[in-house]
């Protein structure tokens, strides 16, 4: 059945290698976007708890501007209305670059804006998790708002949402397939030509829809791993740990495509 | 850069109210056949039926690990394959892409509502079920007076926010050329050349409605927090 | 069936009949055995309070005989039906016996009267009306009848199981089994709770409750039911059984819940 794929496609390539090649993109836009997505939404997050009311108003929109426009006209958005709308050098710049990149990094930016907003919200639901007398020992202690942030709470909370945010990153993987919209030949829309090339329509999809299972197992795998990795020993036995992590990683579910 | 001007898009009104419309249904049909689906497949893991649990759970799985825009083309390629083999003897019955939209959209969004929905009945109590059973209630009328409903009051905020998710993720139709919100709007803005215009009104509208949306699930759940601690 | 009787029956068609028997009764959870060889009869009319350390296989007993816990070995006979895997309507012999729970387990999301009238609506098959009436009427008899309306995160635990009393009671069962009713209240919420069982005992219902209740057992009891490690180690008149417990093990426990 996946034999075309080791046909010579219309560029001389077989198709196999234009599914590899889709296969890295579509990886480099979630592994950027995600470390990219993980640091903006981290202080987005914590902007959201601190005392400072500009601090955490600005969070807050950031959190409801980013959450609520669809991902796709996000990416029209940085795509096709950001260059218009940067002074005309800069804009000029950005639309003359050569082919991948001028659609990766419009991508890449979307991504990591939108993922954030959704981090941000885990962050802070972590944050508001901890019981206040971990606030008011860092306090008694003499510890700064930031020294309490960056010592006490943030690793504590970081460790909460482990499992919650296991979603954020199979969200993102997700959501590199949109890119396709601004012509990046991500892993869904290399399996699309291929499709249109040889009308071996079965053979794309499938061998796209297996390398994009495999991702989500090693997604989930990797995200378990950090999960047992990072507890605090003495903390919630196995068992109970295990029922809190299923009810995290899917209640709060969120990005879909 | 031209200067700004949104008059294009309030002379295009209608088309994109037609557009926002058709985003609007496909999010109420989704919704609507994606939680009868979503309730069925949950019952199905919940009450582990032989096969019907292991099938279901894996149809979950699959769903939730690739993206929407890969199976909006499954389907699309799918579906008049299927049906042609159920009543056209074999030859596939072309369907378009507003039907591919409807059928996908149920069937994409169940597999996350059921998600929400086996959860909620996880988080019903045992005690719950027990007592059901103590009064000599039918599996049925457990489920159908008891649990349910208290499911869904558990749930419900969930489901609202993956509705408001569902709406957004209707824009996808974008990849099967459908007049959509989104579809209206780059086609006048091919047409007219105004995309900055287009595309920042699109956003506006998307934003408003979402946040209004958002506010009012995050009102409700205040408010059925209150009832419970009554 | 005598379903529309103004108040409980108090006997079964065959009168000699015991309500519940056990006979070698055995469960295991994996390889823990909670019930061994347990034999036990109860007679129509009769209270039997079911006493024992924790783990020793009381509230496991007494959630078999409803079947809401299946055995393993043994025979379990109530109200004239063997309770087995070949029993196509369980339903049938619930219905005929009530049951309160620990942790009351009323319907949250019902009001007081929708939880005592639901069952009686949906398996007994009885009118709406003649079912909020029997509602109303045993709602009255746990003295809670103005909470109708509430629901039951409003009430406090002791009117909460009151309700579930009422509730069950609203079914007419032949049997009432009472699982710990006691045990998840506040100590000044026991007495109300215990009283509303005495007077079920005085009315000749026939009652199988395990309970830590010391007291109330040497008040209602017809039999003292002495449990350990899934075992029945003894029976006895509750003036016999706590003045001269004939078993150590019934004279440890004893000396640690009376001091």
């Amino acid at each position: 059945m996946f034999t075309v794929l080791f046909d010579q496609g219309s560029d001389g390539r077989m198709y196999g290698v234009w599914l590899l090649s889709g296969l890295g993109w579509t990886l480099s836009l979630a592994f950027f976007g995600w470390w990219l997505a993980f640091a903006i939404g981290l202080v987005v997050g914590i902007g959201r708890t601190v005392e400072n009311r500009t601090i955490a108003i600005l969070s807050r929109v950031y959190v409801e501007v980013f959450r609520n426009i669809p991902v796709l006209v996000q990416m029209f958005l940085w795509y096709f209305v950001v260059p218009e709308l940067l002074p005309a050098s800069l804009g000029t710049w950005i639309k003359q670059m050569p082919p991948p990149w001028g659609a990766f990094f419009p991508a890449l930016v979307c991504l990591s804006f939108y993922t954030a907003a959704r981090v941000a919200e885990q962050v802070r639901a972590g944050l508001e998790a901890l019981p206040a007398g971990q606030r008011e020992a860092a306090a008694a202690l003499g510890l700064t708002e930031r020294r309490t942030y960056w010592l006490v709470l943030v690793p504590q909370a970081l460790r909460l949402i482990v499992p919650s945010l296991t979603s954020e990153v199979m969200g993102i993987y997700k959501n590199t397939s949109v890119a396709l919209t601004i012509g990046l030949l991500e892993l869904t829309a290399e399996a699309r030509q291929i499709s249109e090339e040889t009308f071996q329509t079965f053979a794309a999809f499938g061998a796209a829809t297996i390398i994009y299972l495999m991702l989500a197992l090693a997604a989930y795998q990797l995200m378990s791993w950090i999960d047992e990795r990072a507890r605090i020993p003495g903390t919630a036995p196995p068992a109970r740990r295990k029922s809190l992590r299923l009810l995290a990683r899917r209640l709060p579910e969120g990005a879909s495509p | 850069m031209s200067q700004l001007d949104f008059s294009v898009v309030f002379d295009n009104l209608p088309y994109l109210w037609q557009g926002l419309r058709f985003s609007l249904l496909l999010t109420a049909v989704a919704f609507a056949a994606g939680m009868v689906l979503g309730t069925g497949l949950a019952l199905l893991q919940h009450l582990e039926v032989p096969v019907g649990a292991q099938l279901a759970r894996g149809y979950v799985a699959l769903i939730r690990s690739i993206p929407l825009i890969l199976v909006l083309f499954w389907f699309f390629f799918l579906v008049p394959l299927m049906l042609g083999a159920l009543m056209n003897g074999g030859r596939p019955m072309p369907i378009g892409g507003v039907w591919t939209a409807f059928i996908t959209f149920s069937l994409f969004e169940a597999a996350y509502y059921s998600e929400i929905i086996r959860v909620g009945l996880r988080s019903v109590s045992k005690g719950q079920y027990e007592a059901a059973q103590a009064l000599s209630l039918s599996t049925y009328k457990t489920y159908r007076f008891v649990i349910l409903p208290q499911v869904v009051r558990v749930t419900s905020p969930i489901i609202l926010n993956q509705t408001i998710i569902l709406f957004q993720d209707t824009s996808l139709v974008y990849v099967l050329s459908l007049t959509d919100l989104v579809g209206a709007a780059s086609k006048l803005a091919q047409l007219n050349g105004r995309l900055v215009e287009m595309y920042l009104a699109v956003a506006a509208v998307y934003l408003v409605i979402c946040c209004t949306a958002s506010q009012l699930v995050a009102y409700l759940r205040r408010r059925t927090q209150l009832n419970q601690n009554r | 069936m005598n379903m529309h009787l103004p108040t409980p029956r108090l006997a079964g068609p065959a009168q000699a009949e015991p309500a519940i028997v056990l006979e070698g009764v055995t469960k295991f959870y994996g390889g823990f055995r909670a019930l061994n060889h347990v034999d036990l009869e109860v007679a129509r009319g009769e209270t039997v309070i079911i006493c024992g350390p924790s783990g020793s296989g009381k509230s496991t007993l007494i959630r078999c005989l409803n079947r809401i816990e299946t055995h393993d070995r043994g025979r379990i006979v109530v109200n004239g039906h063997e309770l087995t895997d070949a029993l196509k309507d369980i339903a049938a012999v619930r219905r005929e016996v009530g049951m309160v729970f620990q942790s009351f387990n009323l319907f949250p999301h019902l009001t007081i009267l929708e939880n005592c009238m639901l069952a009686p609506v949906q398996a007994r098959g009885i009118s709406r009306r003649e079912a909020r009436e029997t509602a109303m009427h045993f709602l009255s008899k746990v003295r809670i009848p103005d909470q109708a309306g509430k629901y039951p995160g409003q009430l406090s635990g002791g009117q909460q199981q009151r309700v579930a009393i009422a509730r069950a009671l609203c079914m007419r069962p032949q049997v009432m089994l009472f699982d710990e009713p006691t045990s998840a209240l506040d100590p000044e919420m026991v007495k109300e709770v215990l009283d509303t069982m005495v007077g079920l005992a005085g009315e000749g219902m026939t009652m199988v409750c395990v309970t830590h209740e010391m007291g109330f057992a040497r008040e209602v009891a017809d039999r003292v039911v002495f449990m350990d490690k899934g075992a029945v180690v003894e029976q006895d008149t509750p003036e016999r059984f706590f003045s001269a417990p004939a078993s150590e093990r019934a004279r440890e426990f004893l000396r640690q819940v009376i001091h």
